[in-house]
């Protein structure tokens, strides 16, 4: 159980490196992605300006204010609460975001199923567990709405945030097949049936 | 006693904001209960932030978790209430559309086909409005509950036959949590819906999840099975966030009704650890805001 500090973009190797139960915490761009986007992004063939090679990604769609473009606010939003939402409804979308986008990190809450799993593993990405629902703290993670790309999804849109400490995160999902989710579900399954007899049913 | 729209629109764009922002004491005493208990580096870990969460939300008077949700409304009118029922209705939509616009907060309500929003939190049926008579002389209360997706996006529902008896309720919430696992965002509420229609057993088991926590069933029968299902799915080990601990749930609240001869159904509904509502009650005092 190592800790990393990374500033993104990272290479594979460093994706490579990590194993599940290290924490890493991330400092530079972070892209924020949706449904909506990866929907119109995989399925209706639109395209982003955006350079997400060796980036990370996070399950997203924040609450934001519309205000005058300024140094302060160059995408002509600022950020009102930022939080992850659940990946399990965006699997489908791993493989392609790292091999079209060359993505290497998804960051999300719940966890994601065995395609991503095979996806880490043969392109060399991870899958960082934030604290969902932590949205307040997460929010103080982030220091600015660099910039917004497909921004007619809004609040779905593709976002590309600045961020200064942005974790710990938790590595749940690693390059070497391992994920907390499986482990995690497995042995709750092998307490289903003590749990049914604590109830009283009927085998 | 005469309800003012106005004062009613009003409390309804505060009530959505208050619920984003404020969780209510019987989830804070819930957390540090489960904290307490927690055995898990892990899940002890994740609890923490949860808490630390609801205290950075407080100071920097932020949304606790940005999931707006869909907004519910629950509306119980006494008696000697004066009110026009539709236009009451009509305030509470422009209350939430207000919020929305105003504060401002993030739209999470789109239609269903052609998937457009309208940025207002508004839609065909939405907010949602359930509107309930009570006993209570000359007071109107409105709870509004923001329902995040995560935890409703796990909603089931099982026409078990009596054939199948009690024991398939017990499976079958067992078997939810499972299914669930790290999806819902939990520790949960887990609220199980007995009995009724369909769709009122899908009703009573988001009456059941939204239910304030140190509360039971009115149906005794219904507060043995609960108590007896709360123990049951923390002896799984989902723990918060799916990644394994002893905090799996709150608590497994039941809500029952009575059924047809033939019928046996069965509802669970999750709600997530930001277990977030608020209520405004109108008397003749004038009106007061709580959870």
């Amino acid at each position: 159980m190592a800790h990393y500090d990374f500033n993104l973009p990272i290479g594979e190797a460093d994706a490579r490196r990590l194993a599940v139960n290290d924490t890493v915490t991330l400092n530079g761009t972070l892209y924020g992605i949706r449904d909506a986007t990866q929907i119109h992004m995989f399925d209706h063939g639109r395209k982003t300006h955006f350079d997400m090679k060796g980036h990370a990604v996070v399950h997203t769609a924040p609450n934001v204010k519309k205000v005058e473009k300024s140094a302060e606010h160059p995408s002509g939003y600022a950020s009102i609460c930022i939080g992850t939402t659940t990946s399990a409804r965006m699997e489908r979308f791993t493989r392609p975001l790292m091999e079209e986008y060359g993505v290497r990190i998804i960051i999300g809450k719940g966890g994601l199923s065995q395609g991503s799993a095979d996806a880490f593993r043969d392109v060399g990405g991870v899958y960082l567990a934030i604290v969902g629902g932590a949205a307040a703290l997460e929010t103080t993670w982030v220091e600015q709405i660099e910039d917004v790309d497909l921004d007619d999804l809004n609040p779905e849109s593709l976002w590309k945030f600045r961020v200064k400490g942005f974790g710990p995160l938790l590595v749940s999902m690693d390059s070497h097949g391992g994920s907390l989710y499986t482990q995690v579900n497995n042995a709750a399954r092998d307490k289903r049936a003590a749990a049914l007899a604590y109830l009283g049913v009927k085998a | 006693m005469k309800i003012d729209l106005k004062q009613v629109e009003d409390a309804c764009k505060e009530l959505y904001i208050r619920a984003l922002k404020l969780l209510p004491p019987d989830i804070k005493a819930g957390f540090a209960r489960l904290d307490a208990a927690e055995t898990d580096a892990t899940g002890k870990a994740i609890l923490g932030t949860m808490i630390r969460n609801i205290k950075v939300a407080e100071q920097n008077e932020n949304l606790l978790c940005q999931d707006t949700g869909i907004p519910i409304y629950n509306v119980r009118i006494g008696s000697g209430v004066e009110v026009d029922g539709y236009a009451l209705k009509q305030a509470i939509v422009k209350g939430c559309e207000r919020a929305t616009r105003e504060h401002p907060l993030r739209s999470s309500v789109v239609h269903p086909l052609t998937r457009a929003n309208q940025h207002t939190s508004s839609g065909r049926l939405v907010p949602v409005i359930n509107i309930d008579f009570v006993p209570d002389a000359e007071t109107l209360s409105i709870e509004m509950i923001p329902k995040g997706s995560g935890s409703e996006n796990n909603s089931w529902l099982r026409m078990a036959v009596p054939a199948d008896g009690v024991d398939a309720i017990k499976t079958f919430v067992i078997d939810c949590v499972l299914d669930a696992g790290g999806k819902t965002c939990p520790p949960t509420i887990v609220g199980v819906g007995v009995g009724g229609t369909a769709d009122l057993c899908v009703h009573l088991s988001k009456v059941a999840a939204t239910r304030p926590l140190g509360s039971s069933c009115e149906d005794p029968e219904g507060a043995k099975l609960e108590a007896q299902l709360t123990r049951a799915v923390n002896q799984l080990g989902v723990g918060p966030q799916g990644l394994g601990g002893d905090s799996t749930s709150f608590a497994v609240h039941v809500e029952t009704a009575a059924t047809h001869i033939t019928m046996n159904p069965v509802a669970v509904n999750m709600q997530c650890h930001s277990a977030r509502r608020a209520r405004a009650t109108f008397t003749r005092s004038g009106l007061e805001y709580g959870f």
